[in-house]
């Protein structure tokens, strides 16, 4: 039971053969959980006895064959709550929270007998691009543990490249799962804004935010998103498109596929070996029978400015509720209301999350509503048009997942302007609504290389296909960090 | 300057946040940095461009007219940092000592 050697269709084919029993594999995991994350720092809160019980049921009513997800351990990033099991959103703001409910994705994984074995380390209130912003711990890279895992989704990242989990969750507002997926190897989906069900996802920024999953290859991540996807009526936004099985033809192979490049994602910014790496994509692509053109997503360069200016307003006003009145930290020796508002607040957010606030507070406030938050909204149109245009005429955008690889610990820690450009081809997606998938394509100094493809609205299948047969025809998912793996 | 220390106190009272003056240069310096990168979008002529505030392809969507049962009250309380007798524990809401 080596989660490298493994993938869920083979993991399933021994529970199934019964090689060993669901309790066997889920104790196994947490062997190694605890052996390997002393090094990783991946997992916030283990979720041990809950979830050998869960195996011993699924055990005695026995593995459904039909159903590969069945008694298999997934991790969660720890801002999907869970009901009796802590989420913090890696916030001091949350330090003691026990949801009362559980988030529509986790009753769905619950409903495929996938068993939560633990909350994953991420940036506060996923702001961030390194996971250098939790409140609690440093979450390293799984192949160079001087490196960051990215962010927001590191600990979701860096669970499943170590081999810890098969499967994880993370979020995606800005880039928080693919980034975090290009910098530790592994396959990150962002899906179509409304594929996914947000109830329980504490809120950062509502017109951005999406649940997808983390996962080695790119079958099993598609399965991942078979379980969870689809139309919840707890969230209005969540979209009412029929959910197909995003497995179906994904090796078909993209023999006729229209692949796009946007000149505007091979610029100056971009690490010579990333660029490099996304060339041989492109050259693995028309190899394939793909036809891969060079376009224009002329407004891309504004994604940056639009999103900070949008999802800190947005965070700003999400972030109202943590007043320290109903839920969460308080703060101590309070004098009056307006002390345990503003107490609480500047003592229970760390200093990222304020920056956002504060930001947003301003762009929304009189005297500059209409040069920031109108003006980016107006902005975001042009971007969105820009997309619009390309898929009139392509099956699927491609581009790098991030400028570089990952970069060290503490790096950029104090320079926030810096860490916001890590975003900038991953951004435009989310402020579109696009799906969006990054996947393994490359090294540079031993460092993972992250390939990111776009489709269209609500066609997942594409980005599915293309990603499969990449993965087919390169061996990039097959190496594997040093640390980890064997259970 | 595209902020000054006044205007980030001005925004941290909004914010319900406050600041120590060293915080404040900090926070000042860092504001000014990133509001300088969002002014870029100025020269984006946006004459007659519609905004986007969503991306989602619902519509209002309507449930039938049938009571649902709600969240146990007990339940809700449990993360309430003071309670007492069911209600929810705040100091006084003007200045001055708490009551007793």
């Amino acid at each position: 039971m080596d989660y490298f050697k493994n993938d869920i269709a083979s993991l399933h084919d021994g529970l199934v053969k019964k090689e060993y029993s669901v309790e066997e594999l889920t104790k196994s995991t947490f062997e190694n959980i605890k052996k390997t994350d002393a090094k990783i720092e991946a997992f916030l809160t283990l979720n041990e006895q809950a979830a050998l019980k869960q195996a011993q049921a699924i055990d005695d009513r026995g593995v459904d064959a039909n159903n590969l997800l069945d008694g298999l351990a997934i991790g969660i990033k720890d801002n999907i709550v869970t009901k009796d099991l802590k989420t913090t959103a890696a916030s001091k703001m949350l330090e003691n929270f026990m949801p009362i409910y559980n988030a529509t994705v986790m009753d769905k994984l619950n409903e495929a007998g996938m068993i939560n074995v633990g909350k994953l380390n991420m940036d506060e209130f996923a702001m961030g691009g390194s996971t250098e912003h939790s409140a609690f711990k440093k979450t390293k890279n799984a192949w160079d543990q001087t490196k960051v895992p990215g962010g927001s989704s590191g600990g979701s990242a860096a669970a499943v490249a170590s081999g810890q989990v098969i499967a994880s969750l993370g979020s995606d507002t800005g880039g928080s799962i693919r980034q975090p997926a290009a910098f530790n190897g592994i396959v990150g989906v962002k899906p179509t804004y409304g594929r996914v069900s947000r109830y329980g996802l504490i809120a950062f920024a509502s017109s951005l935010d999406q649940i997808g999953p983390l996962t080695r290859t790119v079958k099993d991540n598609a399965l991942v998103l078979n379980a969870i996807a689809g139309q919840d009526s707890h969230d209005f936004t969540s979209s009412a498109q029929a959910v197909p099985d995003f497995t179906e033809g994904i090796a078909d192979g993209v023999k006729g596929m229209k692949i796009a490049v946007p000149k505007e994602f091979m610029g100056e910014g971009v690490q010579p070996e990333v660029r490099e790496a996304v060339k041989n994509a492109i050259a693995t692509f028309e190899k394939l029978g793909a036809t891969v053109d060079e376009v224009s997503l002329p407004h891309s360069k504004y994604g940056v400015p639009v999103y900070y200016i949008m999802a800190s307003s947005e965070a700003s006003s999400n972030l109202q509720r943590f007043d320290g009145i109903r839920y969460g930290f308080r703060a101590k020796d309070v004098k009056n209301l307006e002390d345990v508002y503003v107490r609480t607040r500047s003592e229970g957010f760390g200093d990222e999350v304020k920056r956002r606030i504060m930001l947003g507070t301003f762009s929304l406030s009189a005297g500059s509503y209409d040069a920031f938050f109108k003006k980016a909204a107006q902005v975001r149109t042009l971007i969105c048009q820009d997309f619009a245009n390309v898929f009139a005429d392509y099956d699927l955008i491609l581009g790098p997942t991030a400028p570089t690889v990952a970069f060290g610990i503490g790096e950029e820690l104090n320079d926030p302007l810096t860490m916001y450009l890590n975003d900038i081809l991953t951004i435009p997606v989310n402020l579109a609504g696009l799906p969006g998938m990054s996947l393994p394509a490359g090294f540079a100094n031993g460092l993972p290389i992250g390939l990111q493809l776009i489709a269209n609205a609500y066609d997942e299948k594409t980005m599915y296909k293309a990603g499969y047969a990449f993965e087919q025809a390169t061996d990039f998912h097959k190496q594997t960090p040093k640390i980890g793996g064997q259970n | 300057m595209a902020i000054s220390a006044n205007e980030v106190k001005h925004v941290a009272g909004l914010a319900k946040l406050a600041f120590s003056d060293e915080e404040l240069e900090k926070f000042t310096g860092q504001m000014d940095e990133i509001i300088k990168m969002v002014q870029q979008l100025e020269e984006v002529d946006t004459t007659d461009v519609p905004v986007t505030m969503h991306v989602t392809d619902a519509v209002n969507r309507m449930r039938e007219d049938v009571a649902q049962k709600g969240m146990d009250r007990d339940l809700l309380m449990k993360n309430v940092p003071e309670s007492q007798d069911g209600y929810v524990k705040v100091p006084a809401i003007l200045d001055g000592s708490e009551e007793e």
